[in-house]
């Protein structure tokens, strides 16, 4: 993975540029010590680590806006990051990079549980927004599977979405305001307790932005309140196949199930051997489909979901009959990762996303890259919407086997796209498919969002080397080529 | 000045013309079937780009839950189809037509998404926003452009189909369109409390909204208001979905909600879904026809202090509130600014929201500002994200506002 070339002068500066935001950031909040940055040379895609030039970790807004306008003037990079937990590297420090931590912003600032708000610092866990009005019966919906750890602010970086997205929305649904530092210090807001936006929708653009066009240091979610009851479904199939064929009926009948995931055979004896769900270990595929809702829509529906799972070939089936079953059933699902670490030195999580009925040609197409690269995979989605997340088994010890591994990687995402998906449905671009852009984006696609970029960050300092297989100047990119004296096409309709 | 009018029949034709004005640096007017073309601010130009050939659905799939459709397909049209299907546009566009003096149903998809439409769901199922999966388009700059997928869950790249909803064609001209739908709901029921106030009311939406009953609209008109068949003062109440599951909700709801006092009643099936359309297309203030028509996006809770801000400086002004008090719209008598000073002044006044001035006659749309007026650096982004798009200012100059 190349990244920008680290800019000599900027690094011969290094000791005045600590010293500059020493100034900003009195005492332990700016770290130039080696060992002491070690933690932040990576993020939850470790195979890539950086040492950054500095880190520094403000406490307010205006120490934010005043590094940043630091920075642009005097021509430094700047990463930001929330809790680090990115699993496509978007938080990847640069050698000749500020890295601008924003941990210390870890408050609530209101709750409005008649407006059904929160607004909160953005280093505040997208866990801790429910924690605080849990007792009240409300919860924040978009649940990442890292939600213990990662950060609200990262949440809007990456636009996270969840096993519950299908029905409840991604982090761009769910998100009302911001209150944003540019990278010429100015502090901007976004929304509020109010729905829609009065100009362009510069909220929904920045949401999924992954740390490229502005820091965001305060954001005002919705919150809903908790479904009255939840209840799940464990049905095992002979096949993928077959249980695709499953999801595709529930959901034509009508059916938004809270949440609908799907395992397979190597994932599902994995989970078994780990946690002792009761997974079928015979089955060929496993799928969870849980209904939240009033009790008596979920008892509705449970039905209605078994009698179309039987009709679809189901060879076991389970009903939860209380939480602990209910949480037994989600288990193995949660514990997926960890259990395929088991029987593997390492894995390779993908995360690409198909239209639903190319099920079965992705995962034929993935047992026969299997087999040309010798490596396994193990799959587990988010059968609902098509979002794959194939583990690709493999030791990095093994000379070759971690380049193995991603060029595997790359193949799977590579027919995603060809099958009508996408490189990405929920861990973001950032380093990791950054190159693999070109594969669903023509390169006048690729200009018009990086002249997007050009309107918040001219100078292109926020974040560079993420996203973008190749940088190019902005007044590069606003030149336009006219040619003039034209005449209007003759053959264009007219009326 | 030449007088061409373009219709083109395919994307590439869109190019063209847009190519065209880049060269001859002559700006555009787009539209598409031109039921919206009197919100915003008037834009005179000499060539209209009409997209309304780019016509049809090119694919539904109600199992994947997406639709794809050129911009000029009526929205009637894709509802009806989604409708054999039992599914829905779920954030429910508004129907402009009649309110701008039109006739009903005859605006396109292109139109729902450029003005980032919709109805008394958004507050469960979002606006059109939430919906555009994808798009392909032609930029200011005469170059096609995709973005997004047909997929749901995608964060590959920006998501610029967030920033062409609501854009009003003044950054591309859209020539494809992948959005979601979602199953229709099989029962609807709509309880009714007459006779609350505006603050006690918007307390009742609040409760009813933070309850787990699963609330997809909540509505209030005072006194002297009608919708449907409900005449103020009158709260309403939506509950979607399987019947057993609708029921039970309705009958937990009417316990719930009895301490507010009033007067409980219920409507259902075609009484509900006429009320709805009623309160989605701003049937209660369409006539008479020559008052301006605001449209304010405000905290919920915000909204009757707002109301009494604006009602104790105009005489004469009448209004409802959709999305449990955060949607009010407002009829105010005819004046060469539309009370624009008056309205804004007291949505500032709340601690966030806007104000879009959505019907009015030429000369004040051309005087007062339509759009809710910016702060100095988000109108600088803003005039910048246009620059991105449309360097030239070739597609519907002024628009949105008087320099871009």
């Amino acid at each position: 993975m190349k990244m920008p070339e680290p800019d000599g002068a900027v690094l011969a500066r290094r000791g005045e540029i600590v010293a500059a935001l020493r100034a900003i950031v009195p005492g332990e909040g700016v770290i130039a010590d080696d060992r002491e940055m070690r933690p932040y040379e990576s993020d939850g895609l470790t195979a890539y680590r950086q040492l950054p030039m500095v880190v520094v970790l403000p406490e307010t807004t205006a120490q934010v806006a005043a590094i940043l306008k630091y920075c642009q003037a005097n021509g430094i990079k700047v990463v930001p990051r929330g809790s680090g937990t990115s699993l496509s590297g978007g938080a990847l420090p640069l050698a000749d990079g500020v890295l601008l931590g924003l941990g210390k912003f870890n408050r609530i600032l209101d709750i409005d549980y008649a407006n059904r708000t929160v607004t909160a610092q953005p280093g505040v866990t997208n866990l801790g927004i429910t924690h605080a009005v849990q007792d009240r019966g409300f919860y924040y919906a978009p649940d990442p599977s890292s939600q213990i750890a990662c950060s609200i602010g990262g949440n809007v970086a990456e636009n996270s979405g969840g096993v519950h997205c299908l029905k409840y929305g991604l982090t761009t649904n769910n998100v009302l305001g911001v209150e944003l530092v540019t990278i010429d210090g100015e502090i901007l807001r976004l929304g509020g307790k109010h729905l829609d936006s009065e100009g362009y929708d510069l909220l929904g653009l920045l949401t999924g932005s992954e740390g490229l066009l502005a820091v965001v240091t305060e954001v005002t979610v919705r919150i809903l309140r908790k479904p009255a009851t939840a209840r799940a479904l464990l049905v095992g199939f002979g096949s993928s196949e077959e249980a695709g064929a499953c999801v595709a009926a529930v959901v034509g009948a009508g059916i938004i199930p809270g949440g609908m995931e799907m395992m397979d055979g190597l994932a599902i004896n994995a989970a078994e051997d780990f946690v002792h769900a009761g997974y079928p270990r015979d089955a060929g595929a496993l799928l969870i489909v849980e209904l939240d809702g009033p009790e008596v829509e979920v008892d509705f529906l449970i039905e209605r979901v078994r009698a179309i799972a039987e009709a679809h070939g189901a060879t076991s089936l389970r009903i939860s009959q209380n939480e602990d079953e209910r949480n037994a059933f989600w288990a193995g699902r949660k514990a997926a990762f960890p259990a395929v670490g088991r029987i593997s030195p390492d894995y390779y999580c993908m995360d690409g996303t198909i239209p639903r009925r190319q099920l079965p040609e992705i995962l034929s197409r993935m047992a026969r890259m299997s087999e040309q690269y010798g490596l396994r995979v193990a799959n587990v989605f988010h059968a609902g919407d098509g979002n794959l997340h194939p583990l690709i088994l493999f030791d990095a010890n093994e000379p070759g086997e971690l380049e193995k591994a991603e060029a595997f990687g790359s193949d799977i995402l590579r027919a995603c796209v060809e099958l009508g998906g996408v490189l990405t449905g929920e861990h973001g671009v950032g380093v990791e498919k950054r190159d693999l852009m070109g594969t669903m984006f023509s390169e006048i696609d690729l200009a018009q969002q990086q002249r997007l970029k050009c309107a918040w960050d001219p100078d292109g300092l926020l974040n560079p080397g993420k996203v973008f297989p190749t940088l190019h100047r902005c007044a590069e990119l606003g030149r336009m080529h006219i040619q003039r004296g034209q005449l209007p096409f003759p053959d264009l309709p007219r009326f | 000045m030449t007088t061409d009018n373009f219709r083109p029949d395919t994307g590439a034709q869109v190019q063209d013309a847009i190519a065209w004005a880049v060269s001859a640096e002559t700006p555009l007017e787009l539209i598409s079937r031109g039921s919206k073309r009197d919100v915003g601010r008037p834009v005179q130009v000499a060539h209209t780009l009409d997209l309304s050939a780019l016509s049809g659905v090119g694919l539904y799939e109600p199992e994947e839950l997406i639709c794809q459709a050129g911009p000029g397909t009526p929205v009637a049209e894709i509802e009806s189809m989604l409708a054999e299907s039992r599914q829905m546009l779920a954030f429910e566009p508004m129907d402009l037509g009649p309110l701008l003096g039109g006739e009903a149903g005859q605006g396109s998809i292109g139109g729902v998404f450029a003005a980032n439409l919709a109805g008394p769901r958004r507050i469960k199922a979002g606006a059109a926003r939430d919906h555009l999966l994808g798009f392909t388009a032609v930029t200011g700059r005469g170059e096609t452009v995709k973005s997004g997928g047909r997929v749901v869950k995608n964060v590959t790249g920006y998501d610029l189909s967030k920033i062409v909803c609501g854009s009003w064609g003044t950054l591309a001209a859209l020539t494809d369109l992948t959005f979601k739908v979602l199953p229709a709901p099989e029962v609807e029921t709509t309880l009714v409390i007459h006779g609350l106030d505006d603050d006690a009311a918007v307390r009742l939406m609040s409760a009813a909204l933070g309850s787990p009953h699963e609330v997809s609209s909540a509505a209030h008109l005072p006194i002297g208001i009608g919708a449907g068949d409900i005449a103020g003062p009158a709260t309403c109440i939506r509950l979607e979905g399987f019947g057993p599951s609708v029921a039970a909700r309705a009958e937990a709801l009417e316990g719930e909600l009895a301490g507010f006092g009033g007067t409980m009643g219920a409507v259902d099936g075609y009484l509900s879904r006429d009320l709805w359309r009623a309160v989605r297309d701003v049937e209660p203030l369409t006539a008479p026809l020559d008052r301006p028509v605001w449209r304010l996006s405000v905290p919920p809770m915000a909204g009757p202090s707002v109301v009494l801000a604006i009602r104790s400086a105009v005489e004469g002004v009448e209004y409802y509130y959709d999305w449990a008090g955060g949607l009010i719209w407002l009829a105010v008598p005819a004046e060469p600014d539309a009370h624009a000073s008056i309205v804004r002044g007291a949505v500032a006044g709340t601690a966030s929201g806007h104000a879009t001035l959505v019907r009015a006659d030429e000369a004040v749309r051309a005087a007062v500002p339509v759009f809710q007026p910016q702060a100095t650096g988000l109108a600088a982004l803003n005039a910048r994200i246009k620059n991105s798009f449309d360097p030239l200012g070739v597609l519907n100059p002024g628009r949105m506002t008087a320099g871009g």
